[in-house]
């Protein structure tokens, strides 16, 4: 039975990471990471520099050994295996191109180690050469490339060994905004037509959010949560996702009484609100809750419109688009913003310093479970 | 103020210009006098003449130390290069305590005075036997030669993107064939160049080769020998192409350092 089980999971995760912990001297770049890579996915790892993102990633390649833990490649244990001994192809966010090699010489470079002979090595690599669109620059020299094909001789030269995995690191950040727009897309269509697994580290959340199935944040060695892009946005685990994410009003409050029959009344710095007992089953009066509503869920009405909320001062506006987001402060000096249609804002008649009511749906308040354990 | 400039320019182009008068007019001289028919160097100039050249042409002792020195550089610059590569490979490559001791060792044959180096070397390839050989030459020129062939290899990996050794480790090449595959081609103008360095540097040492070498003389040995004996104008026309043959391994070196990137024009 066990055998099955493990066969089921083999056929199900290409990677798994059981507890694994990596660390530098007294340095722990990565905290107990515990998760799986399912066969296929493209698998995002987002987080500010030092999260340990880029060692995740490495650790996976066999470029760094785990401390401890262990990494399960299609149902194997790597861990201590070198990485010439496995096949996770990287894309470096250096690209890491041979200068000294053609084009050509660099997609065949991966064959050409595994003792390939020399003309599948080329056929191959033409093939790939091919499928990224880079067969006229076949000879050139990679100094002679401009960003984006550079980018995708990068791409041809890890994928020319046909590998069922692909390991990105920042593989875009070297390129301006417009062409990193079209070479997500040309990742995301390659990713579906070759059906490999992609596991991307990134920095940039509209990177990480277009691209991928799942969306694993970090955050100084930890995994804060995993999930898809939209469960993570609408739902955001803790207060560390909640802001990084950015577009979320954090409210510590404290349960003050039942509302109705299925509510409990919070009371939070400045104002008070209801939540719905689902969300806080075993919750208890006078018990802190941290709860959040999202930017676009927020309304305004004009101070003498009567309708229940929260008095705040217009500090600033961002022009974002369609929208802008209003930042708010409300007398007891917490901030707020508020993303509305620039219509909606231009009822109101707001500027800087002029009074509005804020207020919300029940129904819009998301509990952060990890703030709330 | 730009009347200033002018002749702050003007004076350092003259500072300049003597500078190389300086340094240029002996070996000029000696290429002239090399020419000159009479057997002193004065002037005014003789008849032209190749005589001397003649004359080094057919002393045997002087096509003995040509050779000795030749098979010294030769065999000097390739284990020279070798070690100089080990050397800043392990620097590139490696972090480890004492290392900075280790590169402060590996680069201190060049700041010792060479009368001290020669004496030493002598006292110790004495005492293993090994002094007066053309081996000794190669190995006191080979402990010289070798943190110029370091100094200029190291530099060349410090260009290195250090992600390349490792994206190849990726691409499935152990550490063998990354070596054969991307650190050698990377550094392969360094490699060359210190080849051509080190030659030059042995060909030219004078000093550390005239306590060992004994009977296997080197030219530059040699040259010290003729003037001991005689002021003969044969010295001149040596001293020319030893210039010469220096010069033009120095400018193969410098060509192959001048942009390491354009390896296929």
């Amino acid at each position: 039975m066990k055998v099955n089980a493990e066969m089921e999971q083999q056929s199900e995760a290409i990677v798994k990471f059981d507890n694994v912990v990596k660390r530098f001297g007294n340095f722990t770049a990565v905290e107990k990471a515990d998760f799986e890579i399912g066969r296929g996915e493209f698998l995002a790892i987002m987080g500010s520099s030092g999260c340990g993102k880029t060692t995740t990633l490495r650790m996976l390649a066999g470029l760094e050994d785990p401390t401890e833990g262990a990494i399960y490649l299609d149902g194997e244990k790597v861990n201590g295996k070198a990485t010439w001994d496995r096949d996770t192809p990287m894309v470096w966010q250096s690209l890491a191109l041979f200068p000294f090699l053609t084009v050509q010489e660099n997609v065949e470079f991966a064959l050409k180690m595994r003792g390939v002979g020399k003309e599948e090595r080329r056929q191959r690599a033409e093939k790939w050469l091919e499928k990224m669109q880079i067969t006229e620059f076949a000879n050139r020299n990679i100094n002679q490339l401009s960003g984006g094909q550079k980018q995708r001789v990068a791409l041809a030269r890890a994928l020319v060994t046909e590998p069922k995995i692909l390991l990105l690191d920042e593989p875009l950040s070297a390129l301006d905004a417009h062409l990193k727009v079209r070479m997500q897309a040309v990742l995301s269509n390659l990713q579906k037509d070759l059906g490999i697994t992609f596991v991307y580290v990134t920095h940039s959340m509209s990177e990480a959010f277009s691209m991928a199935d799942r969306v694993v944040i970090m955050s100084r060695g930890q995994i804060e949560q995993i999930g898809t892009p939209e469960e993570i946005y609408r739902e955001p685990y803790n207060r560390f996702v909640a802001e990084f994410l950015g577009s979320a009003n954090i409210f510590d409050s404290v349960i003050t009484g039942p509302s109705g029959s299925d509510g409990w009344k919070v009371d939070f710095e400045g104002g008070e609100t209801s939540l719905s007992k689902d969300e806080l089953p075993n919750a208890v009066q006078g018990q802190a809750v941290t709860f959040i509503v999202s930017a676009e869920n927020m309304q305004l009405s004009a101070p003498d419109s009567g309708q229940p909320g929260i008095l705040a001062s217009v500090a600033g506006e961002e022009f974002i688009g369609g929208t802008a987001m209003v930042f708010l402060e409300t007398e007891t000096g917490h901030e707020l913003k508020v993303q509305k249609s620039h219509d909606e804002l231009s009822l109101l008649n707001l500027h800087a310093g002029s009074k509005v009511i804020v207020h919300w749906a029940p129904e819009s308040c998301h509990i952060l479970p990890g703030e709330n354990l | 103020m730009g009347n200033e400039n002018r002749i702050v320019n003007g004076l350092l182009k003259l500072h300049i210009a003597l500078c190389l008068l300086f340094i240029f007019a002996p070996i000029a001289g000696s290429f002239v006098f090399s020419l000159n028919s009479d057997r002193f160097p004065s002037l005014p100039l003789g008849e032209f003449s190749t005589e001397w050249y003649r004359l080094i042409w057919e002393d045997p002792l002087v096509w003995q130390g040509f050779a000795n020195t030749v098979v010294v550089g030769l065999t000097v610059a390739v284990i020279a290069t070798l070690l100089g590569f080990g050397g800043a490979y392990t620097d590139f490559r490696y972090n480890f305590t004492g290392k900075s001791f280790y590169l402060a060792l590996a680069m201190l044959p060049p700041t010792i005075p060479v009368v001290i180096m020669g004496l030493a070397m002598l006292a110790f390839l004495s005492r293993v036997n090994l002094s007066g050989t053309t081996i000794s030459v190669i190995i006191a020129h080979g402990v010289m030669c070798s943190p110029f062939a370091m100094a200029i290899i190291r530099l060349r990996l410090s260009q290195m993107d250090p992600d390349l050794e490792a994206a190849s480790w990726n691409m499935g090449g152990n550490q063998w064939q990354t070596l054969r595959y991307v650190i050698i081609p990377f550094a392969k103008p360094a490699i060359f160049a210190a080849l051509f360095i080190t030659m030059a540097v042995s060909f030219d040492e004078f000093a550390v080769a005239w306590f060992v070498s004994g009977l296997n003389e080197t030219l530059p040995v040699k040259i010290l020998g003729f003037l001991q004996g005689q002021v003969s104008p044969r010295i001149n026309a040596i001293g020319s192409l030893a210039f010469l043959s220096s010069m033009t391994l120095i400018i193969l070196a410098q060509l192959l350092l001048r942009s390491p990137e354009d390896k296929k024009s």
